[in-house]
């Protein structure tokens, strides 16, 4: 199908849509329903149903994560020539108030057996109706708005979430009305494949996996490679545990990433492409399978895109919970069917990847920053973030903070600006200690940092990483050198025991940690402890074992204090007990 | 494999999954991830009979089968208890004390995390990260996931769903009793 027929559905889906009066989505992505978005949901549709409206009076869409995720669940509420509303907090009651709050509730005596169809039957309106009353009178639906003024909002820049909230993931045509796969139609009829990485190249897009290598230098070395054929992998795995950065995009806006994946096949000249998600998402495997089935139906995938002669085609492939299969060889080997362990590079997948052809791999955050590069330009993007480090970054904030979930900052704001004006600071009676980032492979920041601009070099500089995007924030309440055993544990648990200095590495890292936890160390393990992690960095095959010293190492650096009062202690008995 | 002849229609209804899933990749070798998952998901846990039979169909070595399944930490190779409760111990999750929560279960039922009580009741297990970390500490009883939990909130969820459940099975056997 090409593109004009499905600017028509667009076209449909937004005259639809604005037909509606009100419109009120619900947060049902995985943070809000913990808290219960499901009851919530299921509230506002039944009491919208008891309200019997007229057509086009109100539609209750369930769309993606909000980012307030501490607050949730999170409903707003798009009332046609008035600013939107946000709530928190939306339990089934508050549902109530705000259903009563903006819609006419009809009386009783109306015909009940009208032609109503859905889960709820006409006879338990009533019922509703009467609970909607008396929400309404309750009154108290003011201290449940959410000001959208607050710097948890306006500090923050959505390039990559900016439809998450908004669109329903569900739906193809909505994506499309929400300006979906025209910069995918724009890069096939406009652009040669050299044209596209020329265009990431300038955008100064950086991979999100980590690692941050420039992501048009990665597609032109796919462009140029030689192979009949090429493969396009998109990283869902997001290892890091304390993250959720990609989870949320997959689930939100699935298309999204599709889209990105479908151009950056095109750049590369690939055929085939795997999407490789963790098995502990099952939502989002669910919806990127569903994103894909409609794609092929719309022409969106297949032996000719889009209709023309560029032929692609999707899969998901699943992931069964190993944190090295992150890892981009060790990836090729978990979608062959293998252990995932990793393989010796060079050569590099862009040259022998998956089953030996030249392969890509991509983060799910960074093929989704692609069709907006594509649609507003690389010059727009490159204006973002700061000179080695362009665009937005998505970090899952989380830990002991007031405001904790997801958002979207420019390269280079300061952590205080996360810290502080974000997330509103630490609890009432705690001090701020460290931010973590990088999870597993990155390393903790102390207050002295927190003026720093957050960028790749930067936080390289502080002896942690960019990383995927988790953001733990830890008050006094949490003992260092406890945090960096509890990242050796999992290092530990995660060595794919293919290579020695990481299997036997870690285990020794470890063992000191302890030593040490138990206040059985001795003023010489601090040095041992260090040359043991630069040894482990140094002589580890992948980056697992190489950045896994990062959480000790960094927290050797900043809280010394913290392990020399272990060994303290234990001088100090000692000469008690004398 | 013998299990397949001598199952009963349940557990043929569990084989046909496995089977379509295989057909789906053309019994290509390298869906063997694919197969396990699918496996587990119909059965739960893989037993020695399930990884025989899809090394089998799969025309890949047992052992092969079995290095696979037990490097990645999604396969368990135990039937789970009656009820379960998972704890999240992910960054986010340990710094909001986690571990307080599992160290409470554990002491209550008297087993470690990754164990089933004897009576097959209850199973202890943790995961990394559930994707809820704004709401840590999160866990999930019977694939119920709630956020922001204590020790105490926690065990008295699941004391309330085994209690409950145990009333039922009471009442059903007094009724059958009764009936008999
Ligand atoms: C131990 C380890 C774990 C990793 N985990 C992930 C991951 O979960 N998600 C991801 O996108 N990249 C991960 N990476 C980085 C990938 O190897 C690879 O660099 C990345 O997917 C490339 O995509 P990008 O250029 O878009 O960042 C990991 C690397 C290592 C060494
Ligand atoms: S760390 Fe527990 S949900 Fe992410």
């Amino acid at each position: 199908m090409d593109f004009s027929k499905l600017q028509e559905l667009a076209q449909k889906e937004r005259e639809r849509q604005e037909q509606y009066k009100h419109r009120i989505f619900c947060c049902t992505s995985t943070a809000c329903l913990s808290a219960g978005a499901g009851a919530t949901h299921s509230m506002l549709e039944q009491s919208v149903a008891a309200c019997e409206c007229h057509e086009h009076e109100v539609e209750v869409v369930a769309t993606g994560c909000m980012g307030l995720c501490s607050r949730g669940p999170l409903v707003r509420v798009e009332t046609k020539d008035e600013p939107d509303v946000v709530y928190q907090r939306v339990s089934p009651e508050v549902a109530l108030k705000i259903v009563a709050e903006h819609l006419p509730i009809p009386p009783d005596d109306k015909d009940d057996t009208a032609d109503e169809e859905g889960d709820i039957l006409p006879h338990d309106f009533p019922h509703f109706r009467a609970s909607l009353r008396k929400a309404q009178e309750q009154k108290g639906l003011e201290q449940y708005v959410l000001s959208l003024d607050h710097p948890f909002f306006t500090k923050q820049v959505k390039v990559v979430l900016s439809e998450i909230g908004h669109v329903d993931p569900q739906s193809l045509e909505d994506y499309l009305a929400h300006g979906g796969y025209q910069a995918l139609a724009h890069v096939l009829a406009n652009m040669t494949p050299e044209d596209v990485c020329q265009t990431i190249l300038k955008s100064g897009l950086r991979g999100r996996g980590g690692a941050g290598f420039p992501t048009g230098m990665k597609w032109n070395f796919g462009r140029l490679a030689v192979g009949d054929t090429k493969y396009m992998i998109v990283n869902g795995d997001e290892g890091d545990p304390g993250a959720y950065m990609d989870r949320t995009v997959m689930e939100d806006d699935p298309h999204r990433v599709l889209e990105g994946m479908i151009i950056a096949a095109y750049a590369i000249g690939a055929s085939y492409g795997y999407l490789y998600v963790r098995g502990e998402y099952p939502i989002a495997i669910q919806r990127l399978q569903r994103a894909i089935r409609l794609a092929r139906r719309r022409g969106i995938l297949g032996s000719s895109v889009l209709g023309t002669n560029f032929s692609f085609d999707a899969d998901v492939r699943i992931g069964a919970g190993a944190f090295v299969c992150g890892e981009e060889t060790a990836l090729i080997n978990s979608v062959e069917g293998k252990r995932g362990m990793p393989r010796m590079r060079p050569p590099y997948p862009t040259t022998s990847g998956l089953w030996n052809a030249p392969t890509v791999i991509n983060n799910v955050e960074t093929v989704a920053s692609v069709p907006p590069i594509i649609n507003h330009g690389p010059e727009w993007y490159a204006a973002i973030g700061t000179e080695k480090s362009k665009g937005t970054k998505v970090f899952a904030l989380a830990g002991q903070l007031r405001n904790t979930g997801l958002i979207e900052v420019p390269m280079g704001i300061t952590l205080r600006e996360i810290v502080y004006d974000i997330g509103e600071g630490v609890s009432e009676g705690h001090t701020f200690k460290a931010a973590q980032t990088g999870g597993p492979s990155g390393g903790c920041i102390s207050a002295d940092y927190l003026d720093t601009p957050v960028d790749y070099e930067n936080l390289k500089k502080l002896g942690s990483i960019m990383g995927s995007g988790g953001l733990v924030i830890i008050d006094d309440t949490t003992s260092m050198p406890e945090f960096a055993r509890f990242f050796m544990d999992f290092c530990v648990d995660e060595s794919c025991g293919k290579c020695v200095p990481c299997r036997v590495g870690t285990v020794q890292i470890r063992a000191l940690l302890d030593k040490l936890i138990a206040g059985q160390g001795e003023l010489d393990d601090l040095d041992k402890l260090e040359k043991l992690c630069k040894f482990v960095s140094a002589a580890s095959l992948c980056g697992l074992g190489q950045s896994a010293p990062n959480p000790v190492l960094s927290t050797l650096t900043y809280f010394r204090h913290e392990y020399e009062a272990l060994i303290q202690n234990k001088t100090n008995q000692e000469a008690a007990a004398d | 494999m013998s299990d397949r002849s001598s199952g009963n229609a349940e557990s043929d209804k569990r084989y046909q999954l496995i089977d379509r899933s295989m057909k789906r990749f053309d019994y290509q070798k390298d869906a063997l991830l694919e197969v396990l998952n699918t496996t587990q998901e119909a059965f739960g846990y893989l037993s020695e009979e399930l990884l025989g039979y899809v090394s089998d169909q799969l025309n890949v070595p047992l052992s092969q089968v079995y290095g696979v399944a037990t490097f990645y930490h999604m396969f368990t190779f135990d039937p789970l208890g009656d009820h379960n409760c998972i704890i999240c111990t992910g960054t986010a999750c340990h710094v909001k004390g986690s571990n307080l929560i599992v160290n409470a279960l554990s002491e209550a039922f008297n087993i470690d995390e990754g164990q089933t009580t004897p009576d097959g009741v209850f199973s202890l297990k943790t995961a990394r990260c559930l994707g809820s970390c704004g709401l840590a500490p999160v866990v999930v009883i019977d694939g119920d996931v709630t956020g922001k939990q204590t020790p105490e909130t926690t065990l008295q969820r699941v004391r309330e769903i085994i209690a409950l459940s145990a009333e039922t099975t009471q009442a059903e056997h007094t009724r059958s009793e009764v009936e008999a």
